[in-house]
């Protein structure tokens, strides 16, 4: 029980990375890198920030802060100094590197003996509920923090959705979605649509940091490496939430985002429990995203064969 | 009132690929004017099209359009002043976004773009009501992505997307070349009727000389990058599809005889 709890919460928590990625990726068809040292990038000035004292929620949303700048640098590089797509987003994760060593100081920074975020949640349920030992759920007990820190994330990642959702009805919302869809057409409706591009990159990236923000303090430290892979990670969140919720509008796939990133969670932990090597953890990733990615236009290639020798 | 003074544009200057789309062109188009542009393959009427649009900056010369000096202007800039339809239908709409979303994304053409919502109640009702007026049944279908609609239906709509809000100049750019024949005379009639009723200055080129013989009140047709007639009033309403092919016909045989005479000259002296 413990397990899927803890499970639940970093699910909940990488689901704002997954809706980074969705932007990013989805939105603008962007493969975005910068996503990987934007997470470490917000975790690593929320890090420090904490342990020098700030209050816990000032430094997550400093963190976001710090992410949607990497992002904004990102969408410059490529619209006006005309870097490659990709190439952009690889030069500022890199970048990126050195500036999450230089601010931590160091290559981890441990937050056990700080407060943070998931601490005050838990103060702030025994003050609600009245302080106690372990509550029993369903016939298992469980800690009141993991509870409350569940609670927590649930709340942050319903918030942040419901935000996205109601930003992408708006005026300036709208002409984003529409400029990913037809840049041609929103330059003739009168959008420079480069700075669109920056906009989305920089929220999409402020999502990605407020994730590893959060993912630090949950955790309890913040680690140089902790955003390897975490593209590809967000990808497949972003994959299995369309799988679940289907080719929809943009209201059904963010909630499916989030969904995913937590059933992603789900069935890593699951792996892990059976006895997948934590080393080969990125390998599969890659290979659940590749298969994503390829699998239905192979599947629909074969199919049509099929039906041509039906005919 | 468009005026086009003098613009000149090379692409790629100083290699072997140099073109010289237009060459001095200047073309004064006034208030309410409808202009129908034709020319062969490589005569210059796209680029004239998009250097008119702000797609692509000019060498020399310079655009004015409503009293202000747009050479400068960037592409989306001067969407508040230009409506736009393309030649691909797919170009002027946002297939994932809904009709109406669509149309209320172009009713704020040239726009600031905020935080208030994109579809109010008022806003719907009375795109609904423009939509309403073309006849399609598309007003019953309006949350419906656009992307699933037929060629002809999306350039209907990108037509009326431009001028939700009245534009000081109406660019088509052979918006028809794309569809079917049915299609494609549903387009024209429309165009017709929005032009007329909103007395829009309008720039149309074009490939179909039945389009270019009928509809506007003045024909242009470029050649090599220049104007090489104009075509007003008394002299473009006799205009009609077999003296348009003549003319072409005479163009292709002056440079038939250009080719043949440098054939002769390179023979004779290189």
């Amino acid at each position: 029980m413990m397990l899927l709890i803890g499970s639940l919460t970093i699910g909940l928590i990488l689901s704002l990375l997954a809706l980074g990625v969705y932007i990013s990726f989805k939105v603008f068809s962007f493969a975005d890198i910068t996503t990987e040292g934007s997470l470490t990038l917000g975790a690593a000035v929320a890090a420090v920030l904490i342990v020098r004292g700030v209050n816990p929620l000032a430094a997550t949303m400093a963190g976001g802060l710090a992410g949607m700048a990497a992002g904004c640098i990102t969408g410059l590089l490529h619209t006006r100094c005309g870097v490659h797509a990709l190439l952009s987003g690889i030069l500022v994760m890199t970048a990126l590197y050195s500036v999450n060593l230089r601010v931590m100081g160091r290559s981890n920074i441990p937050l056990m003996s700080v407060k943070t975020l998931p601490q005050q949640a838990g103060e702030l349920g025994d003050a609600l509920f009245g302080a106690g030992g372990p509550v029993p759920l369903w016939g298992w007990t469980v800690e009141r923090e993991a509870l409350a820190g569940l609670a927590g994330a649930l709340l942050v990642a319903v918030l942040v959705a419901l935000l996205l959702y109601l930003f992408f009805k708006t005026n300036l919302g709208s002409a984003m979605r529409a400029t990913g869809d037809n840049a041609q057409m929103m330059r003739a409706q009168g959008i420079h649509t480069g700075n669109m591009l920056v906009l989305g990159l920089a929220i999409s990236n402020g999502l990605v940091a407020l994730a590893g923000a959060l993912l630090a303090q949950f955790q309890g430290f913040a680690d140089v490496q902790m955003g390897i892979g975490m593209l590809v990670w967000g990808l497949a969140s972003v994959i299995i939430g369309q799988a679940l919720v289907g080719p929809s509008r943009f209201g059904l796939a963010i909630v499916g985002a989030v969904m995913g990133a937590v059933l992603f969670r789900l069935l890593v932990a699951i792996a892990l429990r059976w006895g997948l090597n934590p080393n080969d953890l990125k390998l599969m990733t890659a290979l659940f995203v590749l298969a994503a990615l390829v699998l239905p236009t192979m599947l629909r290639s074969l199919r049509q064969r099929k039906a041509v020798r039906h005919a | 009132m468009l005026n086009i003074k003098d613009i000149s544009k090379t692409f790629n200057p100083g290699t072997p690929d140099e073109v010289q789309a237009i060459k001095h062109v200047s073309l004064a188009v006034p208030d309410g004017a409808f202009v129908v542009v034709i020319g062969t393959n490589g005569s210059g009427k796209s680029t004239l099209q998009q250097l008119i649009a702000g797609a692509c900056v000019p060498d020399s010369g310079r655009i004015e359009l409503a009293g202000e000096d747009i050479t400068r202007w960037g592409e989306h800039r001067r969407a508040a002043l230009i409506g736009r339809v393309f030649q691909n239908p797919f170009s002027g709409t946002a297939p994932t976004l809904s009709i109406i979303e669509n149309m209320a994304l172009a009713a704020r053409r040239g726009q600031r773009r905020g935080l208030g919502w994109l579809l109010s109640g008022a806003v719907r009702r009375r795109l609904r009501d423009r939509v309403a007026e073309l006849g399609m049944g598309l007003e019953d279908r309006l949350d419906n992505a656009i992307g699933s609609l037929s060629g002809g239906q999306r350039q209907a709509l990108t037509l009326l997307m431009a001028v939700l809000q009245r534009p000081s100049l109406l660019l088509l750019d052979e918006h028809t070349a794309a569809l079917d024949p049915k299609a494609s005379d549903q387009v024209i009639r429309l165009t017709r009727d929005i032009v007329a009723r909103e007395k829009l200055t309008t720039v149309m080129v074009t490939h179909s000389m039945h389009q270019a013989a009928h509809l506007g009140d003045r024909l242009i047709m470029m050649v090599n990058g220049e104007i090489r007639q104009d075509l007003a009033d008394e002299r473009k309403r006799r205009v009609n599809v077999e003296d348009l092919l003549a003319l072409f016909e005479q163009v292709r045989r002056a440079d038939r005889l250009d080719a043949s005479a440098a054939e002769l000259l390179r023979s004779r002296y290189v």
